[in-house]
């Protein structure tokens, strides 16, 4: 390694995801098995894939304080030691994609070796996301919001897109393509909470307002669930089942006092990408043109259009000329997105759904393959801080 | 202090309150009185909301609190149906907008938009705030509602 290399400070292909595995996808309260069990069943289903004993796990990695906690895991596996436990800050999905940078810069830094990255939730049994009950008083953050009815994500987030919205004249008809587009690749996906449950022009159109700009459709579903990959340095990669996913890239943060409380982020109309996404690409060495499909979680379809423009796949102008269902379905439109279903469709499983999707396409093994799938990018929670992406690429791309 | 007014939403919602650490008392202590006060820094006159204990533009500690008047223009909007919260089941739609204070540097602030919950509503019209006393409520408090002029 020269000089200069030993400087270059990055992800770039110095680790893999080796090994994928998720429960059954459950709607809320549905899951038989407490959230804790469900988070061992994917982790195991991940190392299963991988061909990996689960017992050389020697980290985990997780975001939005999740409750299944690191050394209780390693205790239950009964894993030959922990070198490794790591929780991003940060909630409504910003972490999905930083949990695996974490572990990425673990590996890279030799902290650990052999590094799962998961999520947990079973909304049924610790509490809905989109309820707010069982509180008397608030303070912070939420006290300048929930006496006025702004309680939960839904109503939280409207008013951000409203806002872009208007600024950029964008139209219910770009929102709209997000939420059809994931409801389309759902219905090849079997393992989709609404697999044989499709969305069309008419159905979204005569759905409920959740809270004006979002219909029914625009919003996430609640699930119970858990999800896994493993994570291991590039030099060991090639030594299991499937063929490795290099992770090309990771970036998490948000711009300027984005966490302004009160909605007084000076950037108001943004998803949070405004600075984490130029720092993504630039680790990645790739732009938008070399990505060939893309998973971007959808709290609200009105977040995943401001994700995409800060990605560069189009002007806030352009939005309702890009944002079409043609565009945006595998395999050939310009822009696969959500391949599995996502957030509305496959499982709200946090955004962690989202990641295995994006191996899945670099295997070549989705159930909506798009035709260019070397480079596959994931846009963690938008409209938070801190937020989180990441790019996957086969070996090819290294 | 304050008598009881119309309130906009149905009681039951959380109650405002200042953190254990008192950072927003000022605050929520002016609302009670007919007042709305937020943060102006003593030595770089930035205007900060919601509060904290550091000036974010030139980091002198405890910025003072100033009274403002209250109005203001719509920023931003939204129309809720969906009941997120008990107490909101079968009370219909309602409005909370985003308030801008163009004479206190452009701080933002939520509230509900008093009238019509169906009306048409425009990002920047003007707005003027209405406090909404809750004397009778544990613990009291008080809100900042808008109305169109």
């Amino acid at each position: 390694m020269t000089g200069g290399a030993r400087n270059e400070r990055t992800l770039r292909g110095c680790v893999a995801v080796i090994g994928i595995g998720e429960t059954e996808y459950y709607r809320h309260g549905a899951s038989p098995d407490p959230e804790f069990k469900l988070a061992l069943k994917a982790i195991l289903a991940a190392c299963e894939d991988a061909g990996l004993d689960p017992r050389e796990i020697d980290g985990f990695s997780s975001y939005s304080d999740d409750r299944s906690e690191a050394s209780r895991l390693a205790a239950a596996l009964g894993t030959h030691r922990l070198r490794s436990a790591t929780m991003q800050w940060g909630g409504g999905g910003g972490g999905c994609c930083a949990a695996v940078g974490n572990a990425a810069a673990a590996i890279v830094a030799g902290l650990a070796d052999c590094v799962v990255v998961f999520r947990s939730l079973a909304q049924g049994q610790y509490g809905r996301f989109g309820q707010a009950g069982g509180i008397h008083t608030v303070s912070g953050e939420r006290s300048y919001l929930m006496p006025y009815g702004v309680l939960a994500p839904p109503q939280r987030f409207a008013m951000r897109v409203q806002r872009y919205m208007h600024e950029h004249g964008v139209r219910q008809e770009a929102l709209r393509a997000i939420a059809l587009a994931s409801y389309h690749h759902a219905q090849a996906n079997p393992r989709a909470v609404m697999h044989g449950k499709p969305l069309d022009v008419e159905k979204y159109d005569a759905s409920r307002w959740i809270v004006e700009p979002f219909h029914l459709y625009d919003c996430c579903m609640e699930n119970d669930g858990a999800a896994a990959l493993v994570l291991v340095s590039a030099e060991r990669a090639k030594e299991f089942r499937h063929k490795p996913a290099y992770l090309l890239g990771a970036a998490f943060g948000s711009g300027h006092r984005a966490a302004a409380t009160a909605h007084n982020a000076p950037l108001y109309a943004t998803a949070s990408f405004d600075t984490v996404a130029p720092d993504l690409y630039r680790m990645a060495g790739v732009g938008p043109s070399d990505v060939g499909v893309v998973q971007a979680y959808e709290n609200f379809t009105g977040g995943v259009v401001m994700a995409l423009a800060e990605h560069g796949f189009f002007k806030p102008e352009e939005a309702n000329d890009f944002l079409t269902f043609e565009n945006l379905i595998a395999p050939s439109g310009p822009l696969p997105l959500n391949t599995s279903g996502g957030n509305l469709a496959d499982c709200y499983m946090h955004g962690f759904e989202l990641v295995l999707e994006a191996v899945r396409q670099v295997r070549g093994m989705s159930t909506s393959q798009a035709r260019r799938s070397d480079v596959a990018l994931v846009i963690g929670g938008p409209m938070v801080s801190p937020a989180s992406n990441l790019i996957l690429g086969s070996e090819a791309t290294l | 202090m304050s008598n009881p007014s119309t309130r906009y939403l149905p009681a039951g919602l959380p109650i405002p309150v200042a953190e254990p650490d008192g950072l927003s008392a000022p605050y929520w202590e002016g609302l009670r009185q007919g007042k709305l006060l937020v943060q102006r820094c003593g030595r770089c006159n930035n205007w900060q909301f919601g509060p904290e204990w550091l000036c974010h533009r030139c980091h002198a500690f405890d910025p003072a609190w100033t009274e403002v008047e209250p109005r203001g223009r719509i920023y931003s909007w939204e129309r809720a149906w969906h009941p997120s919260h008990a107490a909101l089941k079968g009370h219909g739609p309602y409005i909370a907008v985003l308030v801008e204070l163009p004479h206190a540097g452009g701080i933002r602030m939520v509230g509900n938009l008093l009238g019509d919950p169906e009306q048409a509503v425009a990002i920047g019209a003007d707005v003027e705030g209405v406090f909404e006393h809750h004397p009778e409520q544990d613990p009291p408090y008080s809100l900042l509602q808008w109305r169109r002029p």
